[in-house]
């Protein structure tokens, strides 16, 4: 080599690759840890072996083959059950803050002698679907939020990673799928931009495709409502409460199936490849800062949720509205939607309503309830939801049974993601057909599962 | 300690200790391996598996990392008498 | 107002991002798993007159490429090369991160080491006696709690110094067996003439005989980038 002349970097690559044919870096890195090793043993000084081995002793219970499972299942329901308790009593009395407001807001209004159709968008449309989405979000996600947070900055996490690790290889994923899917229990549109801690790229368009099917933020309230008062209808106090959240659990659990199951059948077909190889760190365990975990959480979320009531769910309820009152001949156009999409509704056990409010609510998934309960109220006796227990009667009264609600929360968890988390996709695989299979593969899943389930329920004639 | 009963770190029973010998794999996994402190010399403890069998989390340099039995496999040294240590 | 850009590097699951967070005030949630920063962040911060743009780098073990991650890091140091690089390390597992801290020394001199979750360590029973550690790194080291915000003044103040080039650092190089050691001694300068003082070359011709591709292709980019720049300019590198 002509070492009096400058060369390119590139020449000298290909020079420095002659140099040598062992494994240089196997021994860069062993010198490394040598340097490492001798300082180390100079400057830490341990003073209480026992002490280092804490968080193994409680890896010991918290993954072993006996409990490692049972406590997992047991914490999702602690911090359910704790989010359906707690959210009780505020839900009620932030309803009925929001009410004492719309008082005060419909007396202003005749005041003025505004017209009709004004005060109609925006204290029905505007107001009422910004405080719905308030009162029946608000309150769940503001308990729900800081208690998985303080198990997630305790460390819990890793752990599920590793005690589901085996699940995953199983159906063809990656171990840190179920890391992803923690964060898709806040929101599915960040998880997916969290995928990127995949690095294989099969893995990761698993783990996307497939993220869905853990309940979000905008979900988590649809399921705890319908199934507190479907599911647990005819319990009282604290049954009641064990009974919605055990439903709740089982939602969440079946997603999970639901998301091991099309992993495998994705990795066998469109997505074939082995599992990659991969490594996980289990973190020592660390004491939360417990207040400071809780405030912050707390104050986040709310915010999160009133920020997504206001710019979501406004325009949602204002639309709603519109579509109830504007007339052509003597139907209103969400009547004519309505009729149209009953037929097909009613074969997956939805109404045309709730199918409505689930196409009105692909911007997002906190919106399908309140438009769901607009659009009632449009059309039923009741115009008004004084508490929540009156929501059960606006239901029944449009014909719904366990089934219905059954059904319908089946729909919200399978269903296509939400807008955000769609353009989420596309911005992370650049790729049109991929963002529609994440679009298509739970909705497709979602309508042969509600099918399904309806069709054998009334077979047996259990309806 | 001789390398004729060299054994791969994936038959290591929970709460023995094993020194690497070698690392009988390829590319970004045994870099990835390497940058942990799964090192040739390096002692790893076994300490747990997970409910299904697998992965196993093992000790290395003061901290814990999981792997799964295709990796563990690859690794291969020997056991250490876990009076000798320390 | 002057300007300072200080990166933040550190394995994953440190507590860099509490710090990064603590200090500039950004509001973003910390979890504990490994890979929680998957979005670079960057924040600022006024300390004694001074502006600081911060810049979280993704946690890593490395910085020798294995991933997308640990390329974003290694660039940002090598081609960004921020005033000041703050190396953050977990107490609790000082032996393991010290190797990235080392790494960074390659790289650069500007560096402090923080030890963060020093309270953990001491709740352990670790002790660390960070005077002496800094004379055998030859950078600055502070001892720091993040979720505590303990030792947070030291840091700024060290910061403050380091900006001002009042602190003269002397980093520690891992010497590596013989034979690497005379490859490297051969090529550092042909890697002095190839890419000129921009670069340490020690660390080059390391990456050189590692084969590291992904680090070749990273410079290459960088240099026909720089070039076409000149060459708008009107000026020619070549004579």
């Amino acid at each position: 080599m002509d070492t009096q002349h400058a060369t390119s970097i590139e020449q000298l690559f290909g020079y420095s690759q002659t140099l040598t044919d062992q494994d240089v870096r196997e021994e860069i890195v062993s010198s490394i840890y040598q340097t490492t090793h001798s300082i180390c043993k100079d400057v830490v000084h341990y003073s209480n072996k026992e002490k280092l081995q804490r968080s193994e002793k409680l890896d010991k219970i918290l993954t072993s083959p006996i409990w490692g499972f049972p406590i997992m299942l047991a914490m999702l329901a602690v911090v359910i059950y704790l989010t359906i308790a707690g959210a009780n009593i505020p839900s009620d009395a932030i309803a009925n803050f929001f009410n004492w407001i719309e008082g005060y807001l419909t007396a202003g209004f005749k005041a003025i002698h505004a017209p009709e159709w004004l005060y109609g968008i925006l204290v029905l449309g505007f107001y009422r679907g910004t405080a719905w989405v308030v009162s029946v979000m608000l309150p769940p996600m503001a308990i729900f939020f800081p208690v998985f947070a303080l198990l997630e900055n305790f460390g819990y996490l890793p752990r599920v990673a590793f005690n589901m690790d085996r699940l995953f290889k199983k159906s063809g994923a990656h171990g840190k799928q179920s890391l992803t899917m923690a964060m898709g229990f806040g929101c599915n549109a960040a998880a997916i931009m969290s995928t990127r801690i995949i690095e294989s790229p099969r893995e990761r368009m698993l783990a996307i495709l497939t993220n869905n099917f853990v309940p979000c933020n905008g979900r988590w309230p649809t399921l705890i409502l319908l199934s507190s008062l479907f599911m647990a209808a005819s319990f009282t106090g604290g049954m009641k409460t064990f009974i919605t959240a055990l439903v709740v659990v089982l939602m969440v659990v079946f997603g999970i199936i639901v998301t091991l199951t099309v992993s495998w059948v994705l990795s066998k077909t469109a997505l074939k490849g082995i599992p990659t190889h991969y490594t996980l760190e289990l973190p020592p365990y660390r004491k939360p800062k417990i207040i400071n975990t809780i405030v912050r959480a707390t104050l986040d979320k709310s915010l999160y949720v009133l920020k997504r009531a206001v710019i979501v769910a406004a325009p949602a309820g204002v639309l709603t509205w519109v579509l109830a009152n504007l007339y052509i001949g003597d139907t209103s156009i969400l009547m004519y939607v309505v009729h149209f999409l009953d037929p097909f509704a009613k074969a997956i056990g939805l109404d045309g309503f709730i199918l409505m409010a689930f196409i009105l609510g692909l911007p997002a998934n906190e919106v399908v309830l309140p438009t769901l309960l607009m659009g009632y109220l449009a059309t039923g006796a009741l115009t008004e939801v004084d508490n929540m227990s009156e929501l059960s009667h606006i239901f029944t009264s449009h014909g719904w049974t366990w089934l219905t609600a059954l059904n319908m929360m089946l729909f919200s968890l399978l269903h296509y993601p939400c807008g955000t988390t769609l353009i989420n996709i596309y911005k992370e695989t650049k790729s049109v057909k991929w963002t529609f299979v994440a679009f298509i593969l739970p909705t497709s899943l979602a309508i042969i599962v509600t099918f399904l389930v309806n069709q054998i329920v009334r077979g047996l004639g259990l309806v | 300690m001789g390398l004729s009963n060299s054994i791969p770190l994936s038959q290591v029973k929970t709460g023995e200790m094993f020194q690497i010998n070698k690392i009988q794999l390829e590319g970004p996994l045994k870099r990835r391996l390497l940058d942990l402190g799964f090192i040739p010399g390096a002692v790893v403890e076994v300490l747990q598996k997970s409910p299904l069998g697998d992965p196993v989390a093992y000790r290395v340099s003061n901290t814990t990392i999981a792997l799964r039995k295709e990796e563990s496999l690859l690794i291969t040294g020997s056991l250490i008498r876990s009076e000798a240590h320390e | 107002m002057s300007n300072f850009r200080i990166a933040l590097a550190g394995n994953p699951n440190t507590g860099k991002s509490t710090l990064f967070n603590l200090l500039t005030g950004l509001r973003q949630h910390t979890g504990n798993w490994p890979g929680k920063t998957v979005i670079h962040a960057e924040g600022a911060l006024d300390y004694k007159e001074k502006h600081y743009t911060l810049i979280d780098l993704p946690g890593t073990y490395s910085l020798y490429s294995n991933s997308a991650d640990e390329e974003v890091a290694r660039d940002h140091i090598i081609f960004e090369r921020p005033d000041v690089t703050i190396v953050v390390l977990d107490a609790t597992a000082l032996e393991r991160n010290m190797n990235l801290a080392l790494q960074v020394l390659e790289m650069t001199s500007q560096v402090i080491v923080c030890i963060n979750l020093i309270d953990e360590a001491k709740k352990k029973g670790i002790e660390i006696n960070e005077r002496k550690l800094a004379r055998k790194l030859g950078v600055p080291v502070v001892k720091i709690s993040a979720r505590n915000k303990t030792g947070i003044n030291e840091l700024l103040e060290t910061l403050d110094q380091m900006a001002d080039g009042k602190i003269a650092t002397n980093p520690i190089q891992v010497t590596y067996s013989n034979d690497i050691e005379e490859k490297i001694a051969q090529l550092e300068p042909l890697v002095q003439r190839a890419v000129g003082d921009a670069f340490p070359a020690r660390w080059v011709a390391l990456r050189l005989l590692d084969g590291d591709k992904s680090f070749l292709n990273a410079l290459k980019k960088r240099q026909n980038g720089v070039q076409k720049e000149v060459a708008v300019h009107g000026y020619s590198a070549c004579h």
